[in-house]
């Protein structure tokens, strides 16, 4: 089937096979910054903001969210490719909290849609959100203080314009 | 030794890809685009142990887009190991492409390559196998057994001079000592005499194994794969295929995590072939249940440890024998197994009679292969509650005990030669250990005092307790891990390195270019770094055995100061000053009376004007010892007197790796290390059905830790300065994951007195101990005489 899809502010169309997931759909086009850990929603390294809401993109058919807004990690950025970081990345990559850097998009978007719901999220309510983000590498030793900071660089950083 | 002294060692530098990988705009293997690939899906042996009497794979060649479908009636039948060793490997050849005979339930038995991946799964599935099944083993300890099923025959063999007997199903053994047990035993005042058993666990690197092949101009093969060694992966793929060497390039990209699970030659060979039939280029992505079930694990081991006690605390004599189940192959057979001894018992140096005996047995389950801790993770578990035990019939504290009868700077012991990779090991004297400070540190930061032994209950009446864990590593394989690194300056004073080494994410590209950085005195942006690319870099045997900083970082370190040597060469031709009179500061060369040079006109001179040349540098290293990290562990756990439940709720490492380099990345190995040793304490475990089938093979079933498990995790670092070592550095990549289950075995008797000789520590196996016991808070301890 053919559907338009806004990834990152710019209009796609795409041919897909009808029972492709948003997860292959995506990485079948270029878009291999999502990526694929388990392909059963359990690991949380295909996260993509759909309508700003934090998805496991390999749950979600692209057949079922044809015409809405996809943001994915290079969305935050604009897609610029020169070296700057977005406050939240920013944020991780300051906290230590950046070892292999495969689970780390899923987990800067996931808090990236947390911090936006909610500025200053508690200790508990950082754990819940970040729940389903798997990560071998660190321990999760800075899970907290990466999105504690994130909040801090995100006061006074201006969004506007941003569309996801 | 403090790090002041230094520029950038000692400084956490912000590892240098992390923004590439936090925005990903690096790439992963898997993220490569090829023009036109053929997409390759394996179908496994859906039965645990039997010959393939019939494939049919015609309906499966009728799909559209099927292009090649590979089986054991058209590929080579080359006998290898696919552990990822130097050569010769210590591990048995015993493995091919494919095989007729199927040894488990995920034993490859077909490939197919298609145009699309769904086309491939679809063909996959419409081949037909007919198999004349055979008995299977699944109990390990009775794989020896005379009435079990053999899985192996004469024609696989070692390749180098071993013990091999497939005939007992035994894929690898040794038998080690010195003094004599018998009379040891008999001074005794008591006997501590148990059995200890771990499980399979998997690495669960968030990124699946993958491989792609294509052809460059040339028509040569470039390789690109998720592996820990590369350089050993060329030479594999070269002699399984019979492709000449100088056709084959490995790249590695960005790696998503290791552990050692991409030690490992699982999918590189396959590509290649596909390439090589089809002149088309090719890609493997493996599922997470592939990876589950058909990749590699921790290999399950019983140990039982029977130590001979005096009054005093001497331990007279130690018996330590160890029976690995190695799954259907050998992979990493002999060495795990080797490790088990070799990194556990020098520990304590002073015990006069040891033997260590051990057999690596085969059975018709996953392969084993090599995992973080690498068979001192299994022996730890056993020594660790074997000291706990000790200590508490002496009456003594255990940490006091520990220091006391730990090894020490100065001293050695008699495993180091008698025990090495397979074969002897290689003699040496521990040149620095703070093991005692670190077990001090701990005793403070877990608040031992206060809690050992004092019954203390949570608010919701479940019973608390402390444990504690000593362990040491290794740092390389002494003799036989060798790493090399070239260097070349350029017009701005900035230098392109080339690493064999291999990074993948412990940030080994970080805290390389720290140690040419410091050598030549330029901020850590002036170092380019590029590793781990055959064609590109030179050799290095691989991310594996802890050897990264050690001895990577030596040929670093070298080819840096060999690089410094040209460099003030060319700066004394220029002032005119003798070279003693010069030093490196600040990215120029500067005498003593204050006249200076800057590497960029040093650059230009030497290209352009005088004496040209290219200034360049290289060096390889290979040590002679391999000293050791230490470090103390301690676990505060609560246990649910009711349902057997156990929550870790503190977790204190105290390490001493010799000077840390870079704090943060160093904290990073222990921390992840960590959680990952306790999640698989208490809840990852590999569940078979009766056909020795994994039937918990996806992150749902198989219980990792995420953000909300874990407890408040406290690493630390003693100062510490290895002489051998580049800017005093030992490594710390495998130690942290030794101790948090014997540790937390420990705690959990000093909660509710009940012995965990068996891992994971589940609610039901927890819960069972207790009702055992009987409530009986001051607990049962097996083994004694």
């Amino acid at each position: 089937m053919r559907g338009e899809f806004f990834i990152n502010g710019r209009r796609e169309v795409f041919d897909f096979d009808s029972k492709k997931t948003l997860l292959r759909v995506l990485r079948e086009n270029g878009y291999t910054e999502v990526r694929n850990g388990c392909e059963t929603g359990e690991c949380g390294a295909c996260v993509v903001l759909l309508e700003g809401i934090p998805v496991n993109s390999c749950q979600v058919l692209a057949a079922s969210v044809v015409g809405k807004k996809i943001t994915t990690i290079k969305g935050l950025n604009d897609g610029k490719e020169n070296g700057e970081l977005h406050p939240v990345e920013r944020a991780f990559v300051d906290a230590g909290a950046v070892q292999c850097g495969f689970c780390t998009p899923g987990k800067v978007l996931v808090s990236y849609a947390l911090l936006k719901k909610n500025p200053d999220p508690t200790r508990e309510e950082i754990l819940t959100a970040l729940d389903g983000n798997l990560c071998r590498c660190t321990g999760y030793t800075h899970t907290v203080e990466s999105v504690k900071l994130a909040a801090r660089y995100l006061k006074g950083y201006s969004e506007e314009g941003r569309d996801e | 030794m403090s790090n002041s002294r230094y520029d950038c060692i000692g400084e956490s530098v912000e590892k240098i890809d992390a923004a590439s990988l936090v925005s990903a705009r690096d790439r992963f293997t898997d993220d490569f685009e090829l023009k036109d690939p053929l997409y390759g899906v394996f179908l496994y042996s859906d039965i645990p142990h039997g010959e393939i009497e019939e494939i049919d794979a015609s309906e499966a060649k009728e799909v559209p887009g099927v292009r090649l479908i590979l089986d054991y009636r058209n590929t080579p039948s080359t006998l290898f190991t696919t552990a990822g060793q130097g050569f010769p490997e210590p591990s048995p050849y015993d493995s091919r492409l494919f095989d007729r005979r199927v040894r488990f339930v995920g034993d490859r038995v077909a490939l197919v390559a298609a145009e699309t991946e769904d086309a491939a799964r679809l063909a996959v599935r419409k081949i037909r196998v007919k198999y004349r099944e055979f008995p299977a083993v699944f109990d390990y300890e009775r794989a020896m057994d005379p009435d079990t099923p053999r899985l192996h025959t004469d024609d696989e063999h070692p390749a180098i001079p071993v013990a091999y007997l497939p005939d007992k199903n035994i894929a690898a053994q040794l038998d080690i000592g010195f003094g004599d047990v018998e009379k040891g035993f008999k001074e005794a005042d008591f006997i501590v005499d148990n059995t200890y058993r771990v499980h399979y666990g998997s690495h669960c690197a968030m990124e699946p194994h993958s491989a792609l092949c294509y052809f460059d101009s040339r028509g040569r093969f470039v390789i690109v794969s998720t592996t820990q060694v590369p350089f050993h992966v060329r030479r594999i793929v070269s002699r399984v295929l019979e492709i000449p060497l100088g056709k084959i390039r490995v790249i590695k990209p960005r790696i998503g995590g290791g552990f050692g699970g991409k030690q490992e030659i699982l999918l590189e060979p396959y590509v290649a072939l596909i390439s090589l039939r089809t002149g088309r280029s090719a890609k493997i992505t493996l599922s997470r249940k592939e990876v589950f079930v058909s990749g590699r694990t921790r290999h399950p081991m019983r140990v039982r440890m029977k130590m001979g006690v005096k009054r005093d605390g001497t331990i007279t004599a130690l018996f330590m024998d160890a029976l690995m189940n190695n799954g259907a192959y050998g992979s990493h057979g002999l060495t795990v197994l080797s490790n088990t001894g070799s990194k556990v018992l020098p520990l304590f140096n002073k015990i006069e009679n040891v033997r260590f005996s051990g057999k690596t047995v085969y059975t018709n389950l996953p392969v084993g292969g090599a995992y973080r801790g690498y068979g001192a993770t299994q022996g730890y578990f056993a020594f660790n509650q074997q000291l706990d035990i000790i200590s508490r019939k002496l009456g003594v504290d255990m940490p006091e005990y520990c220091k006391k009868w730990h090894i020490k700077a100065g001293e050695t012991s008699g495993i180091f030669k008698a025990l090495g990779e397979g074969k002897e090991g290689v003699s040496q004297i521990i040149k620095s250990c703070r093991l005692s400070e670190c077990i001090d540190v701990g005793v403070e930061k877990i608040g031992w005092k206060d809690r050992r032994g004092k019954h203390l209950k949570t608010k919701d009446g479940w019973a608390v307790g402390v444990g504690m864990s000593i362990s040491m590593q290794g740092s390389g394989i002494p003799l036989i891990d060798m790493a090399s690194a070239y260097m070349k300056m350029n017009e701005d004073g900035s230098f392109n390195l080339f690493s064999g080494a291999t990074e993948i994410g412990q940030g080994s590209d970080t805290v390389l270019s720290q140690i040419a950085a410091e050598t030549l005195k330029v901020p850590v942006d002036k170092i380019i770094i590029l590793s781990s690319d055959t064609d590109v870099t030179p050799f290095d045997t691989g991310a594996y055995a802890s050897s990264t900083t050690y001895v990577s970082g030596t040929a670093v370190l070298r080819c840096a100061e060999n690089m410094k040597r040209e460099i003030i060469e060319v700066a004394s031709l220029m002032l005119g000053i003798g070279k003693d009179q010069l030093s490196l500061e600040g990215g120029s060369v500067v005498s003593r009376d204050g006249k200076s040079v800057t590497y960029s006109d040093i650059c230009n001179y030497a290209m352009y004007e005088a004496n040209q040349r290219q200034i360049q540098a290289y060096a390889s290293a290979v040590m002679p010892e391999s000293p050791p990290p230490f470090i103390a562990q301690f676990a505060e756990v609560a246990v649910d007197p009711e349902t057997g439940r156990v929550k870790p709720l503190k977790f204190v490492s105290v390490v001493d790796c010799g000077n840390v380099l870079n704090p943060k990345l160093a904290k990073g190995q222990i921390d992840g290390a960590v959680v990952n040793g306790i999640s698989y304490a208490l809840t990852e475990e590999y569940i078979f059905d009766s056909h020795g089938r994994m039937v918990n093979s996806s992150f749902g079933n198989y219980k990792i830790f995420t953000a909300p498990d874990i407890p408040e995790i406290e690493t630390l670092f003693v100062d510490s300065y290895e002489e051998t070592g580049p800017y005093g550095a030992k490594s710390v990549g495998e130690i942290g994951i030794n101790g948090p289950a014997p540790a937390i075995a420990n705690a959990i008797f000093d909660a509710v007195g009940v012995r965990m000789y068996e891992t994971p520590f589940t609610p039901e196996r927890v819960y069972k101990k207790i009702v055992e016991v009987g409530g009986n808070s001051e607990g049962s301890e097996g083994g004694g005489e």
